[in-house]
């Protein structure tokens, strides 16, 4: 068995007096598209900072490659693509070649330059997310849903193994949701990356999700499309801690 | 008419340090304009005007020679110490550290000010510039400056940009955002106090953020805004030092008012473009 890409144990977290995590066990298998639904404040963002060891927690474990998050050296090997990308600084005259490029500088390192070969790197992941005809535009002038592809390939062009999204197709139309899905599948399924994508839109994830987790402070739920489709009313309404109406389309 | 000055070494050297100047100010004012700290330069040149009248003051009470550029620089880098805490101090309200250290650069400027029972000419000059008040040392001064920023600036250029375009992203993939910020601020702190001669103390944000914000309306990419921000820079320093000393006005002034110019343009070249 491989080992899981996350795993969390006994994870427990407040900010200030408030507690966002309770009691935590959970794992990313490898190779999976996990889905992460929950109502806002349910502490969704809160355990992606804590895998991407932006803040520690109270209590348990955070194992991320088999090593605890702190010591994890080659943090290039996750990508994210955070949930402030879509209200970046539009003014900011930065070409989509630019930005991208910007997603190697962690694994050159200090004091080391483009190479040739990361210039490939950086044109590879621009043609993966299909915006090859705009490299030379100013990212500010893409519409929403482009953005979000050039912020996919920042994240991929150190060709991590793990892409954590935060909520990316928040203020994005539907057709370009699709086709940001399609994208994600293919990232999945051809290119072989991890993904845990936090999400409202239950809808269009369950159609391309291999897992889904619900949480509400406490893990509520963990299994696969099917199981999550057949959860009831009473399920739902326990997990958003409120009367919740299934409505089907 | 710019046989002047080639022919008077002091002309020679202020039009040099003119266009050192010219470089590194828009350089660092690009990666301020947009991280949105436009207002740091301002707080910093009113901490440099507390070490240049601290200078002024200790050689005119004490007797004390220490040239007002290096006393300038000192206390406007610990002065960029001090914003950079100050922000880390309130996270939630990062732009209060600008005006606590512009009200203590002048604070202590009148104090200063005061002791030396008020300057003369010198004051004048560095608060609007001066086309003769640039010497030889000044000149290797702000040289060295100048190097030591365009050296430093190519080392980090890619790790800057990335934390101006998005300094979350760059916490996450582990880039040491705390010790790059502070490194970046004391190369502002140096760049405006080696300006002040030239542009003067209240002038010298100018410098940093008008070429910047005239390229930005017509730039395509981040490099090419850098360019043109240069560019837009050396056309005000020169043009401004000329005009400066053939009206006698101080040059400040001239450099400020060439550079407003430059971005009419820009604004009328995008809105004719649309």
């Amino acid at each position: 068995m491989t080992t899981p890409v996350v795993s969390m144990s006994n994870i427990n977290f407040h900010y200030g007096s408030r507690k966002v995590l309770d009691n935590i066990n959970f794992e990313i298998p490898n190779g999976a598209f996990m889905g992460l639904v929950g109502p806002n404040g349910g502490g969704k963002t809160t355990l992606i900072r804590l895998i991407l060891g932006l803040e520690k927690p109270e209590t348990g474990e955070i194992m991320v490659f088999g090593q605890p998050i702190q010591k994890l050296k080659n943090k290039d090997r996750i990508g994210f693509v955070s949930q402030k990308a879509n209200s970046f600084n539009k003014g900011f005259p930065a070409t989509v070649y630019e930005v991208v490029a910007s997603g190697l500088t962690a694994q050159l390192g200090y004091f080391r330059f483009l190479t040739k070969k990361d210039k490939q790197k950086i044109h590879e992941a621009i043609a993966q997310v299909g915006m090859t005809e705009y490299t030379k535009q100013n990212i500010g002038n893409l519409s929403g849903g482009q953005q979000q592809r050039i912020f996919i390939a920042r994240a991929l062009v150190s060709d991590p193994e793990l892409i954590i999204l935060d909520e990316p197709t928040v203020g994005i139309d539907y057709e370009n949701v699709k086709r940001f899905y399609e994208l994600l599948y293919k990232l999945n399924t051809e290119y072989k990356k991890t993904l845990l994508l936090v999400t409202h839109d239950t809808g269009t994830m369950t159609q391309y999700a291999t897992d889904i987790v619900c949480l509400n402070k406490t893990m509520h739920f963990h299994g696969n499309p099917d199981e999550y489709a057949s959860l009831t009313e009473a399920d739902f309404s326990q997990i958003y801690g409120h009367p919740v109406s299934l409505v089907t389309h | 008419m710019l046989l002047d000055f080639l022919t008077y070494p002091f002309l020679r050297y202020t039009f040099l340090t003119g266009i050192l100047i010219g470089i590194i100010a828009p350089l660092l004012g690009t990666f301020i304009v947009v991280r949105r700290q436009s207002l740091i330069a301002d707080a910093l040149s009113h901490v440099t005007l507390a070490g240049i009248s601290f200078g002024l003051m200790a050689e005119k009470k004490y007797g004390w020679v220490i040239s007002p550029i290096y006393s300038g620089m000192v206390f406007s880098v610990i002065g960029s110490i001090f914003i950079e805490k100050l922000r880390t101090v309130y996270k939630a309200y990062q732009e209060i550290s600008i005006p606590i250290i512009l009200s203590a650069g002048v604070g202590l400027s009148v104090i200063f000010i005061s002791i030396a029972d008020g300057f003369n000419t010198d004051l004048f000059n560095y608060l609007f510039g001066s086309v003769s008040a640039v010497t030889i040392n000044d000149f290797y001064v702000i040289s060295g400056v100048a190097a030591f920023v365009l050296v430093i600036i190519w080392l980090f250029f890619k790790e800057l940009f990335a934390m101006s375009f998005d300094e979350e992203q760059a916490t996450i993939a582990g880039l040491h955002v705390k010790w790059i910020n502070m490194l970046f601020i004391i190369l502002t702190a140096l760049v405006i106090a080696a300006s002040i001669r030239i542009v003067g103390v209240l002038l010298v944000s100018a410098l940093m953020t008008l070429p910047v914000a005239a390229s930005m309306r017509i730039a395509k990419g981040f490099k090419q805004m850098i360019f043109l921000s240069i560019l837009f820079g050396e056309v005000a320093v020169i043009f401004g030092i000329i005009s400066g000393y053939y009206l006698d006005i101080p040059p400040g002034g001239t450099i400020v008012m060439t550079s407003l110019f430059i971005l009419l343009i820009a604004i009328g070249i995008k809105k004719i473009r649309k």
